[in-house]
């Protein structure tokens, strides 16, 4: 039985202690947010925090977690800065498909803890571990800016009324 | 924001949720709501003991004035849900807040594709082809619930107007909404041909409204295929034959039966799978099978035996597409340019690998899949368990990337095929390398041209693409593929947008041996707009000319796209000076009804490496229903182009694919990811395609300015940095 903090909930799960935190999170635990996208940490669709720090959850065994705190996208939106890349993806339609873009909000919201103002080498640098088959990578790069320029941090509703679609 | 569903409904769809989810869907306030994408329309009515009022297949509208609009097309990040329903909302004059949305069950008699004719979501076609269908449904159940209150007021339909859910009596101001007018507008006769609003009074259409998909998208909310888990489900992964077509000769599961979590080792004909309680499991499982395959005749297949199939092939005279003039005469009375164009083979590798989850019961099949093509999905269900089509359900989900890789049923009926040899449901997932190796590729294609100039303008055209022909299998029987022109080989070519006086487009069908063909996002033009326009440069350098001159002088007659090119050579700053080594290349194309041309901007470095600095596109697209989802199509359908261009290439080696992963199958990355600027033409024309136009036109673009920056004609994709570099001579064949 291994225990872990997710999401400030603690979880006891039965896995062997090599199995990647990924399949914990999607197939034990039912946190679908975190994606499953080519489970060699070449996409990045499958990026969480630990203590903050973003990982590829499908190469990250889950017995090396230990007492760390893991952070999944069902709940980033509670960090200032999840809060903050999840309002300018929605204000600046970021998203298409989608699938891609839990890892690349976890991504971004790591950025922007580690470094609050980002030029384009920071950008690169942080989101090249992240494929988007869509293409939106025009606008991620504007979304990390838009949510870079949020002087206040906060929670933000990710979706209900903020968000409705405009006339 | 539409109107949600609230989470109790979602869970009787998908069965009990484990306690982390129901936690999740519980968590605060707005949060608690989700939109009803998996809720089967006959829940359409909500809670509501009296029925909704449904007109037609598309729409419903409660007692309680909730709108439910059904979504014919699948969403796949298009934004079709969003665009469909404001389409929809316009022409009801719904009140937005109200809407919400479902998508369609399988059945192709109400929600059939009117351009494809089947229950499929591809071409770029869902706006245009339900462009009318849709708004004459809104339509005229507006006329219904307009009836329904002149009968009550005892007024004339003709004084009552609509306008945010209600009906307004314009001489009294009296005002009923709809869900009050629900009983009675049920009762109301439909109008044959209701009269559509002008664009002058559309208050949705053309405006950019927020996608409805996105909120739950940014949340890990939203809902995929692979997401799906039924109640007791348990996890597979499968291994197909490495080589096309063959089979399994002997497995010893010994060892994978000892790793813990391994339920089940499955041996069918041509796969192995192993089912688990988790995913990963059922990875170490399929790792741990001593499989001997049986490789069968494939097994000798590799790319350059199809290539000397392809060009072999295209020495035969094709069927004949379009003949204008006199193109024999016209070659033979001067000496004509030549070029041959190759592309590659391409693997799909949308962001979701390929999944579905099923359950297999005596008397039931459940299906929970993302597919473009869920009436085709039910259909292969029935077929293999035998069961008629009313016992075979199908919950469409949100795709996590479609790109035509999921126009196909193939992975859905090897879920289907393991299902019945499990006992409850089951999550069957590829692995993303059996997702690369098993695919339906882009067809390779080869393409020959030959020209003559005239005047400094192209006077003949002879254009023969040899390639699989993916309608003919893809809507056999209906097209021969042998008898029968493609209409999709030979798109953006037989309507080559110059005006040429002898031109003649001919296609050879030729399937590979071994390889399986489907669409990719582009299609046909993706090939035709290549070596087209790419050739067209090669012309004009031979002519003398400045390429946007030559291809500007040659459309006078396609004014649509001479404004594109106009519009998009000032933007892009054409004929500005340039560092050394760096290049801007132009195409221009009408393809999916959208006229759009493109400049990409680019250094080649002395290593051979191509550096994307920007790229620019002017599109008509005719009318516009979310302009913003219009300008995103574009951004990311020209990345998916430039991908293909700078590293899409599917290799074949003993019967067998060698790419494996995102490490040997390069995607384009956000560090090199240029600067595009997308600029909108107005226009009052019909709605044109705008999914896949962008695609088209990146690879084109990028190898002219490849050519315009080093004066090396490449004519085959992907580029080859040894080319670039200097180290290797260009391929011509």
């Amino acid at each position: 039985m291994i225990t872990l903090r997710i999401n400030g909930l603690d979880r006891s799960v039965e896995a062997p202690s090599d199995m990647p935190l990924l399949w914990v999170l999607r197939d034990l635990l039912g946190l679908t947010g975190t994606k499953f996208g080519c489970g060699i940490a070449q996409c990045g669709a499958c990026t969480v925090h630990v203590d903050g720090q973003p990982v590829r959850s499908c190469m990250f065994p889950v017995g090396s977690v230990g007492g760390r705190a893991v952070t999944t996208v069902e709940a980033v939106g509670a960090t200032p800065e999840g809060a903050r890349v999840q309002k300018a993806w929605l204000e600046l339609e970021v998203v298409q498909c989608g699938y891609c873009q839990s890892g690349q909000i976890m991504s971004a919201a790591a950025l922007l803890a580690a470094t609050p103002n980002p030029d384009d080498s920071d950008i690169d640098a942080a989101m090249a571990g992240n494929i988007c088959r869509c293409g939106t990578y025009v606008r991620i790069r504007d979304a990390i800016k838009r949510a870079a320029s949020y002087e206040q941090a906060g929670t933000v509703p990710t979706s209900g009324p903020a968000h409705a679609g405009s006339r | 924001m539409p109107a949600a569903v609230e989470s109790e409904e979602i869970r009787r769809d998908c069965g009990p949720l484990d306690p982390a989810r129901r936690a999740l869907l519980k968590a605060g306030g707005a949060g608690a709501f989700l939109f009803a994408f998996h809720v089967p329309v006959d829940m359409a009515a909500g809670k509501a003991s009296r029925p909704p009022f449904a007109p037609n297949a598309f729409i419903r509208i409660t007692p309680s004035g909730e709108v439910t609009l059904i979504m014919p097309q699948v969403e796949m990040g298009q934004g079709i849900y969003t665009a469909h329903s404001m389409m929809l909302a316009e022409e009801l004059d719904a009140a937005w807040d109200s809407v919400s949305v479902q998508a369609a069950p399988p059945d192709p008699a109400l929600y059939a594709n009117p351009v494809l004719t089947v229950q499929a979501t591809g071409n770029s076609n869902s706006v245009r082809a339900f462009w009318l269908p849709l708004r004459r449904a809104a339509a005229a159940s507006r006329a219904m619930l307009i009836g329904a209150a002149a009968r009550r007021w005892r007024v004339d339909p003709t004084a009552c107007t609509t306008d945010n859910g209600e009906v307004i009596h314009s001489g009294s101001g009296r005002r009923l909404s709809y869900g009050a007018l629900v009983d009675a507008a049920s009762r109301e006769t439909p109008p044959q041909n209701p009269s559509l609003k002008s664009p002058s009074q559309f208050k949705l259409i053309g405006r950019p409204v927020k996608r409805l998909d996105t909120p739950d998208k940014v949340n890990g909310k939203a809902q995929f295929g692979i997401d799906m888990m039924p109640s007791g489900v348990k996890f597979a992964t499968l291994a197909a034959c490495p080589v096309f077509g063959g089979k399994v000769g002997r497995v010893d599961a010994d060892a994978a039966q000892r790793i813990p979590g391994v339920r089940q080792v499955i041996v069918l004909e041509d796969l192995v799978a192993v089912v688990a309680d988790h995913f990963w499991a059922a990875k170490q499982g399929l790792a741990a099978l001593d499989i001997t395959w049986d490789e069968g005749p494939n097994a000798t297949v590799d790319s350059a035996l199809i290539e000397d199939r392809l060009r072999e092939a295209s020495e035969r005279h094709g069927l004949v597409a379009r003949n204008v003039g006199d193109v024999d005469k016209a070659l033979a009375n001067a000496k004509p340019h030549e070029a041959r164009f190759q592309l590659p083979f391409l693997a799909h590798t949308p962001m979701e690998p390929m999944n579905c989850t099923v359950q297999v019961t005596p008397d039931s099949c459940e299906v929970w899949v993302g597919s473009q093509v869920c009436a085709r999905t039910q259909q292969a269900a029935a077929r293999l368990t035998g069961l008629p089509l009313e016992k075979v359900t199908v919950h469409n989900q949100l795709l996590g990337g479609g790109f035509g890789r999921r126009l196909e049923t193939d992975a859905t009926e090897k879920a289907v095929r393991i299902a019945q040899k499990v006992d409850g449901p089951v999550k069957v997932v590829y692995t993303r390398e059996e997702d690369v190796q098993h695919d339906l590729y882009r067809p390779m294609y080869y393409d020959r041209i030959a020209a003559v100039l005239k005047d400094g303008r192209i006077d003949a055209w002879h254009y023969r693409v040899t390639g699989s022909s993916v309608v003919a299998r893809w809507l056999a029987p209906a097209y021969t593929g042998n008898h029968d022109i493609d209409f999709d080989e030979v798109d953006s070519a037989i309507d080559l947008p110059y005006d040429i006086p002898n031109f003649r487009v001919e296609v050879v069908r030729e399937e590979p041996p071994a390889v399986p063909t489907g669409f990719w996002r582009g299609v046909g033009p993706n090939n035709n707009v290549f070596a087209a326009e790419c050739f067209v440069d090669e012309l004009a350098v031979t002519a003398g000319k400045d390429p946007v001159a030559f291809r500007r002088a040659m459309l006078d007659k396609t004014p649509r796209l001479q404004h594109a090119l106009d519009v998009v050579a000032q933007k892009a700053g054409w004929g500005s000076p340039l560092p050394v080594r760096t290049g801007r290349g132009v195409c221009c194309q009408v393809s999916f009804a959208s006229f759009i041309a493109t400049v990409v901007e680019a250094e080649v470095d002395t290593s051979g490496e191509v550096h994307l600095r920007r790229v620019t596109s002017a599109v008509d697209t005719g009318t516009v229903v979310n302009p913003d989802t219009v300008v995103a199509q574009l951004q990311g359908g020209l990345i998916f182009g430039l991908t293909a261009a700078l590293y899409g290439e599917i290799t074949i080696e003993k019967g067998r694919v060698q790419q494996s992963n995102f490490n040997d199958y390069r995607m384009l990355r956000i560090d090199q990811a240029p600067r595009i600027d997308v600029h909108l033409i107005e226009s009052g024309e019909p709605p044109g395609g705008i999914g896949e136009t962008g695609t088209t036109a990146g690879p084109p673009a990028l190898r002219n300015a490849i050519y315009a920056a080093t004066g090396i004609a490449l004519r085959r994709l992907p580029i080859d940095r040894d080319v670039l570099a200097g180290r290797k001579a260009p391929w011509r064949s």
